[in-house]
């Protein structure tokens, strides 16, 4: 096992696909000559040169595009969008052609792309550069979604995602890049499709994944405290979602809240706790609660963004008001 | 003028494009073709003349008004009927339709239905050949609609800034659907647009085959030549509305006759027997081969089985994922 950041478990799956797979290069913006724009790509310029280390000009929807052909062409690209907030000039790349190609064409062709994005709020950008959209990325059928929350998976779902046949876009919390953890560097690829219990609890269940997914850690120490036992369950796959595991903490606690850094209108969280009201409705010991982000543009003053977002103290608080007996 | 063999041949290609699109704009009114039908009557002089430039090993990348560039590139003509008849014996499974035609075996990539939205798909096939040290090129069609488009500008960027072998074709039927293109563009000459992106671009009268022919034929050879992307802009006019639901409102009779008085079929064979290349009874030859061939496709199409409900969700993904 290795200690390093989540930044350095990205780049070493990056060298590692670079390294064994000649198909395989790295495009986006500032990803060669500036190393990317959270460092993630640094030094792998220097390593594997300008043709499979390419800058892009600013143009998100032809350099998506750009990595649909070149898949289509027989390569097997990543490719970076600096930000989920950028990625809204790819959208139209992504939903009408990454994710229909194969069927609409029948079967015919093979997209087997790899999209990388940072998302999330956090670091007092404000409303434009704090969004957390990989929800709506989830709702689109014909393409995979995965939001590493540790060090590990920063590393294991990025080579999953390069072993899959069809496009898969991973979302890397820009407010983890400098978080360490243990990574066995040995280890290849992660499984897409598959949640884990990164904590067990028998008291509830706090399902979350990503950049939530250390805050729900956290308040579960907290809880701790309290004597309440908080299972947490990280998603990892937002899709395909892993329904079993998910139903299945829920069986055992008989209680959940979902917790999501996106808008709970038509959130990703919406559709977890939906899943549970079909699925494990029965098991219920009362209704799924919800904590989202606040309904609003995100502010950047820092007390207003922490108030905007999901906190260790907040999901504690939601976590006991669901327990509390006389309310 | 081109061999007397050869001549036939281009002729033949137009024509078949022609009574084909008659037929299936026949059978959308007797119910047999749904949605969106985008004919491309008036324009095939465009898509037969640079096809003649194409190899099998180049990339095709075409738009939602592309039944002549698939037929010109050799998909069968019973595959695009029963493609248009939502038959799983269609080119695409008879799941795309008249706008998404697809066959990967002729490296024909689509059959793309919004604006502009090839062009960046061309890029990167351009990019994957390029790489892997392949001698291909990609020829991507667009029209006159989709150089408003960032794509465009974007993708003409990136390929000249990469020296990628990108044919552009931009077909310029001057509307976008209703939108003349002097109503959407303050440069309205779309060569020093792509010039300005880097990219040399040459315009041609698309109504003449030989032209176009000829035009596409020098661009390819920069292409293939390693000088980077090309552009091609061939000016030409749909004799049809937009769609099957377009009135057709927004030009005049009149202009539509004056082109329709330089149909690039009857220019061509008359050029042709002009020449005393063919005789009338060569014409009519052709005529009647097409109108068999195109019996024969309707008949594919009416026999072609439907693909089982079954198959709903098949080739979302290549390997099934849960729900």
């Amino acid at each position: 096992m290795t200690k390093m950041t989540y930044r350095e478990a990205a780049r070493s799956a990056l060298r590692d696909a670079l390294r064994s797979d000649a198909r395989v290069f790295l495009m986006g913006e500032d990803v060669g000559r500036y190393g990317g724009a959270f460092a993630v790509s640094r030094g792998l310029l220097a390593e594997f040169g300008p043709e499979r280390v390419r800058d892009t000009p600013l143009s998100e929807n032809t350099f998506v595009g750009a990595g649909i052909g070149a898949a289509l062409g027989g390569m097997r690209p990543i490719v970076e969008v600096m930000t989920v907030n950028f990625s809204l000039l790819c959208l139209d790349q992504v939903v009408n052609n990454a994710a229909t190609l194969r069927h609409m064409s029948g079967g015919q062709l093979s997209v087997p792309l790899v999209v990388r994005m940072a998302t999330g709020a956090g670091r007092q950008l404000a409303a434009q550069h704090s969004h957390s959209l990989e929800g709506w990325y989830a709702h689109i059928p014909g393409i995979k979604v995965v939001a590493p929350g540790t060090v590990d998976d920063a590393r294991g779902l990025l080579l999953a995602a390069l072993r899959e046949p069809d496009p898969v876009f991973v979302f890397e919390h820009a407010a983890l890049y400098a978080m360490e953890g243990e990574v066995d560097e040995t280890a290849g690829a992660g499984e897409i499709g598959r949640a884990l219990v990164r904590r067990e609890g028998a008291d509830l269940s706090v399902i979350t994944y990503g950049g939530s997914l250390p805050k729900a850690l956290a308040a579960a120490d907290l809880l701790a405290a309290d004597g309440i036992a908080a299972e947490v369950v990280d998603l990892r796959s937002l899709r395909p979602l892993d329904t079993p595991t998910i139903l299945g903490s829920v069986a055992k606690t008989h209680r959940a809240l979902v917790v999501d850094e996106g808008w709970r209108t038509g959130s990703l969280a919406a559709e977890v706790s939906a899943r549970i009201m079909e699925g494990g409705f029965y098991d219920l010991d009362g209704p799924v609660q919800r904590l989202c982000s606040a309904e609003v543009p995100i502010p950047y003053a820092r007390h207003m963004e922490d108030a905007a977002l999901p906190q260790p103290a907040t999901i504690a608080a939601a976590a006991r008001a669901m327990l509390r007996r006389d309310g | 003028m081109p061999s007397r063999e050869r001549g036939l041949r281009l002729l033949r290609q137009m024509i078949l494009i022609r009574r084909f699109e008659e037929k299936a704009a026949e059978l959308y009114t007797v119910g047999k073709i749904h949605g969106f039908l985008h004919l491309y009557i008036g324009e095939e002089a465009v898509a037969v003349g640079a096809m003649q430039a194409l190899r099998p090993e180049d990339n095709v990348v075409a738009t939602y008004r592309e039944h002549g560039q698939a037929l010109a590139r050799g998909i069968p003509p019973g595959a695009v009927m029963a493609e248009m008849y939502g038959k799983a014996s269609g080119c695409s499974r008879g799941r795309g339709g008249s706008m998404h035609l697809f066959d990967v075996s002729r490296r024909f990539h689509g059959g793309h239905a919004i604006v502009g939205g090839g062009l960046p798909i061309a890029v990167g096939l351009a990019l994957a050949d390029a790489m892997q040290q392949r001698a291909a090129l990609t020829a991507c069609f667009f029209g006159d609609g989709a150089v408003a488009e960032g794509a465009f500008a974007e993708s003409l960027n990136l390929a000249a800034l990469w020296r990628l072998p990108v044919l552009f074709v931009c077909e310029n039927n001057l509307y976008a659907m209703g939108t003349a293109l002097a109503r959407h563009q303050a440069q309205t000459d779309i060569v020093r647009k792509a010039e300005a992106a880097g990219v040399p671009g040459e315009a041609v009268d698309g109504m003449d085959v030989l032209a176009v022919q000829a035009a596409v034929g020098r661009a390819a050879a920069a292409v293939r030549d390693g000088q980077g992307p090309r552009l091609v802009e061939a000016r030409t006019y749909r004799f049809r509305a937009h769609s099957m639901y377009d009135p057709d409102l927004y030009r005049t009779g009149d202009e539509i006759e004056r082109w329709k008085a330089n149909d690039p079929i009857a220019r061509f064979g008359a050029a042709l027997c002009a020449q005393a290349l063919l005789e009338d009874a060569d014409v009519a030859a052709v005529e009647a081969a097409v109108a068999a061939e195109v019996e024969v496709a309707v008949a594919e199409a009416e026999a072609g089985p439907w693909e089982p409900v079954e198959d709903l969700l098949k080739d979302v993904h290549t390997h099934p994922v849960p729900r």
